[in-house]
Order: structure tokens, then sequence, then C-alpha cells
């Protein structure tokens, strides 16, 4: 172990570049994430399903197993935009139980302890440490959701041929784009309310409150009125509207897809509001 | 020389309240402490000075660098240490005091050693490795100060230091800060309730009161100078003392009621009073020499009208 004396020196090294300082926070945020022996096996049960689903394209493609189960069709999935929409439907969701558990834990500490002074003083802005830590959920999130995605959709093109990529290769961007702006806007939902409830567990409580109270207050809408108005209520009926468009496939939830788009847009945008109110160095009173 | 801190007319509003009211002073110090009753304005300036809150009107240049446009390069350059419990509790202190430099700019592995030394330094070595939310509230001011010194900054600004630290502890918080004061090109700002620890540590002070500054006094200065100060407790027509006593040049104030204090000028000598005294058939139950101390200085600041600038 190194013995330090005790003395005080100005630092005189090499600086690293401002815009980079921001994964700083993804680093330590990541790392302080992994610490959760449950988080860690509930991170770890969501890949069940793309193992799943990989074992059933690679039995897809085995002539011997699909003349041993006779099937009707030659095939035992289709592997077309519903399955893929039916596959981000399951890790989407896992997705927004896992945010409801690691959201809050990113905010909510900094302000229950104070700690915000500590960063704003620095040359790191507001944005740099909302990027940050949006950055750690992005990551940790595109594990489960488009990254198997994409790697079940090299699988198929890999069996099917590059003539199958070529037909489909919406499906790849969709799967991305579909994910991300899924996982965007569950971030930035479960980082607003970490930051406007400061408690972590009341935090997360919340966090999964809302979006039930959204959609049960959805349909409602939807059955009192007679009308399908309560799907902008709705976070997961907006991106299930925008992943069908995006995989060519018919939608269940009969709203056009721009709507859907400014739904999800207005959703984010009002999470960042309210970001904005809370990471502040200083609450000011007014 | 470049001022420390130069403030033009600035004035902080929030809502429909002014908190910072046309502020204009220039510092030069290696401590400059800060002073002021509650509500005074002592945080929103060290939170503007900062960028925190956006100048309503005029403007602060730290170093030179205005606080409108170089915020980012002053933020560089500074290290600040806030008066209420900041830290990020599941974290170890070493962990905790890196990921700080580290946002400052430094590279990881010299973002790791910094904050050894700075832990060194302030005297919690011993317990780098426990979680801060573990620290006793004198060990997580030691940890806030070190991550107000771990990037190396030219000046630092410490918020109420010695809070909630016991006799000891805020004895060693004194010395560390003159330490810093004397051995290294730092400069310190103060802000503290306790006076005491301001005029064991400052060259410079500013009483700020509602909001204004109400003095400005160089400690340093009044310390060299050589300015005979006394007091006395006149017994009769004490008013008139004062007058005879200010006819002859001296300078008097009264503080407590019946205490008198008096500047003498020169060629005035302790045998004139007596004099006067004498001629006025007053009885002087207590002389003695006393200088001004930064109470008296506070004390006399606060019955002054406000007017916001020197």
């Amino acid at each position: 172990m190194a013995v330090y004396k005790r003395s005080y020196r100005a630092y005189s090294g090499r600086l690293t570049p401002e815009w980079s300082r921001f994964y700083i926070l993804t680093r330590y945020a990541l790392s302080n994430l992994f610490r959760s022996k449950f988080l860690t096996a509930a991170f770890v049960m969501c890949f069940f399903g793309p193992l799943v689903c990989m074992i059933g394209i690679y039995l897809n493609h085995n002539a011997s197993v699909l003349a041993l189960l006779h099937t009707r069709s030659n095939q035992i999935i289709n592997v077309n935009g519903n399955f893929f929409l039916g596959f981000l439907g399951m890790q989407g969701g896992l997705a927004f139980f896992l945010t409801a558990f690691i959201g809050p834990n990113t905010i909510a500490p900094d302000l229950a302890n104070g700690a915000l002074p500590l960063y704003f003083c620095r040359s790191f802005s507001r944005a740099e440490y909302v990027l940050g830590k949006l950055f750690a959920l992005f990551y940790l999130l595109s594990l489960i959701t488009w990254v198997p995605g994409l790697i079940l959709f090299g699988v198929e093109s890999n069996l099917s041929g590059l003539a199958w990529m070529w037909e489909n290769r919406s499906l790849g961007i969709g799967i991305f784009l579909g994910s991300a702006v899924w996982i965007l806007m569950i971030s930035l939902i479960a980082m607003a309310l970490s930051a406007w409830v400061k408690w972590r567990i009341a935090a997360g409580a919340m966090v999964l409150g809302v979006m039930f109270f959204l959609s049960g207050f959805g349909a409602a809408v939807n059955a009192v009125l007679r009308s399908n108005i309560g799907h902008y209520l709705t976070p997961g009926s907006l991106i299930t509207r925008v992943c069908a468009d995006l995989f060519g496939v018919e939608s269940p939830i009969d709203i056009s897809v721009w709507s859907a788009w400014v739904g999800l847009l207005i959703m984010c945008g009002i999470c960042l509001l309210l970001l904005s109110k809370k990471v502040r160095a200083f609450e000011v009173v007014r | 020389m470049t001022p420390v801190i130069e403030l033009e007319g600035l004035g902080v509003r929030f809502g429909k309240r002014d908190i910072l009211k046309g502020l204009t002073c220039s510092l030069s110090g290696r401590t400059i402490g800060l002073l002021g009753p509650n509500g005074a304005g002592k945080s929103t300036l060290i939170n503007t000075l900062l960028g925190f809150h956006k100048p309503s009107t005029g403007t602060a240049r730290i170093f030179g660098h205005d606080i409108r446009s170089k915020i980012t390069h002053i933020r560089n350059v500074v290290g600040y240490m806030p008066e209420n419990d900041a830290f990020i509790a599941n974290m170890t202190a070493v962990a905790f005091i890196r990921l700080m430099a580290e946002l400052s700019g430094l590279p990881s592995e010299a973002a790791l050693e910094r904050a050894h030394e700075a832990l060194f330094y302030v005297g919690l070595g011993e317990a780098r490795y426990r979680k801060v939310g573990t620290y006793s509230l004198g060990m997580k001011q030691l940890a806030k100060l070190a991550q107000a010194i771990v990037h190396g900054p030219k000046l630092i600004i410490l918020d109420e230091p010695t809070n909630g630290l016991d006799p000891p502890a805020r004895q060693r918080m004194v010395r560390m800060i003159k330490e810093m004061r004397e051995a290294h090109n730092l400069h310190i700002v103060l802000c503290s309730h306790l006076l005491r620890d301001v005029e064991e540590t400052c060259e410079e002070v500013l009483i700020l009161k509602e909001g204004r500054i109400v003095h400005y006094s160089n400690l340093e200065e009044e310390r060299s100078a050589n300015r005979r100060f006394v007091e006395m407790e006149p017994i009769g027509d004490t008013a008139g003392l004062a007058q005879a006593l200010e006819g002859l040049g001296c300078e008097c104030a009264f503080s407590g009621g019946t205490r008198l204090k008096a500047v003498l000028s020169d060629g005035i000598e302790i045998r004139d009073i007596y004099r006067l005294a004498a001629e006025r058939d007053i009885q002087l139950r207590r002389l003695n020499y006393r200088r001004d101390t930064l109470e008296d200085i506070f004390l006399k600041a606060m019955e002054t009208n406000t007017n916001g600038s020197l």
C-alpha cells in the first residue's frame, strides 16, 4: 500500500476533454448497479427469452428437427415483423421492470444527500449529468432489448441467407429504433420520478404506479368515451403503435403513427421538464 | 495584480425579491471572510460566483474572468465546499473523491492518486475505505474539504467549514485553512457565522446585511495599524465627554450602553482623558486599552445603514 505524505500540491497534469466527462458518471453508475445480487440475477434472467428465441430460430432451420415434429408449415416459428414485435414487447416489459428497480438509484441518492452542488460546481453541466445517468440506463437496457434483437436478426439472416436480410432490413432498423425510443422513454420517466421522489424505494414504486395508472386510466377513458383517446395516455400503446409501423405489421392500437410519435415526444418532453426543475445545484424558493 | 473577486453592481433577484442589491467591491486578499447575519445573502453571493444563480444586474469576476461568460473556466479553478451535507452515501470516501477529481478533468489514475493524497491531507487517510454515509458529521466536513481541494484549485470557497465540529476538530480545520493559505498558492473565501474563525484565518472581511455590503475591513491593515484604542466606563455626562474627545480629534463610539470606546489621535494621552473627565465631574469606573475585535466591527456594521457599495 502506498504511504502518502501529508501534503497538498496543486495539480498541473493533463485534463480530460470536457465533452467526454459525462461518461464518468455512466461508468460509476454501472459499477454501482451490479453490486445488488438481486439485480444481477434479474438481469441474467432477462436473457432467458432471447435464448429461447434463438433456439427456436436454430430449430426452424434444422431439417431433422422439423421432420421429427411434422409441423404443417415446415416451420416452428415464423420469423417476421410480428415475431420481432412480440420479442420487443416481452423484452421491453422486462426492461421496464428493471428500470423501475435501477432507475431510482441513479438520481434519488444524489438529491437525498445534496450531492448536486458538488457536480455542478465543476465544469460539468446539468445536461451532462442527465446524459451521464441516462447513458448508464441506456447501456444496460440495450443489452436486453435491441442487442439480443439484432443478434436474433443476424442469426436468422445467417441461416436464411443475405436475400432475407436485404428483404427484411427494415426489421433491423425497427428493432434498434423501437428499442431506443422505449428505453429513452422509460429511463426518462424513472429519472424524472426519482428526482421528485427522493426516497429510492418510493421512487421505484412510483415508476410502477405511474405506468400502471396511466395504462388503467387510458383504458378507462377509452371505455367511457368510446374512443381511442386513452391510448395517448398509455406509453405502452404509443410504443406498440410506433413499433408496429417500424416492423410493417398491423397494429392493435388504432391511432395514427405520427400522433403516436408526437405523444411519445410530449411524454419525453414532460420528463425533461420535470428533470430540469429538480436537477439543480440549489432549489430556489421564490 | 488581478483581484481575486471583483463585484460590479452585482444584483440577484428571485421572483420579486432582491437578494443581492448592487454589490460593488474588489477583493485581493489570500483569505477573504464573508460575514453577515442569516439571510444577508452570503450563500447567494457564493452560489452566484459559482454560476448557480444568474445575476439580474451587474456582474462579477473571479481572477478577471466574468461569471456571465467564462463560468466553465472559473469552475475549473475553483473548489467549493458547501455548507449542507453533500456526499454520495453508498460510496467509499476514496471512490467519492476520485469521482469528483475525474469530474474536474483529472484522468482516472491521477484522480485516484490525488484522492488518496487529499484524504490523507485532511486527516481521513485511515478511514478512506469507509462509506461516506457512515462518517460522523466532522468526518463528512473533512470529506467535503477533500473534494474541494482534490483537483488543485486556485480558489477555494468554504461555506461554514466548521459547522458541527467539536472544538478540537474546529481547531484542526482552522489550522488547516491557515496552512493552506500560507504554504500554497491558494486563495480562500471563508463564509462563516463564527467570527472567531474568520478573525483567525482571514486578511479581508466583507460584511453583508440585507443583500448589501455594509462593511469592508482589511484585518491585516487594521492589525498592523498603529492606532490606539481605549475603552472606558464613565458615569455622568458621557455624551459630553465623547464630544470633548471628538473635539480633540479622537473617534468615539458607544458600545453596550454606557461603555465608550475611543481611538486616540496623535498627541492625546490618557491623562488628557482624565483631565476632561475631571473638568466635567465624570467618574471613570474603568479605562483600558482595547482594540476593535471583529465582533465590534461586525456589530458596528450591523448598525450601519446599507448602501450596497464600498
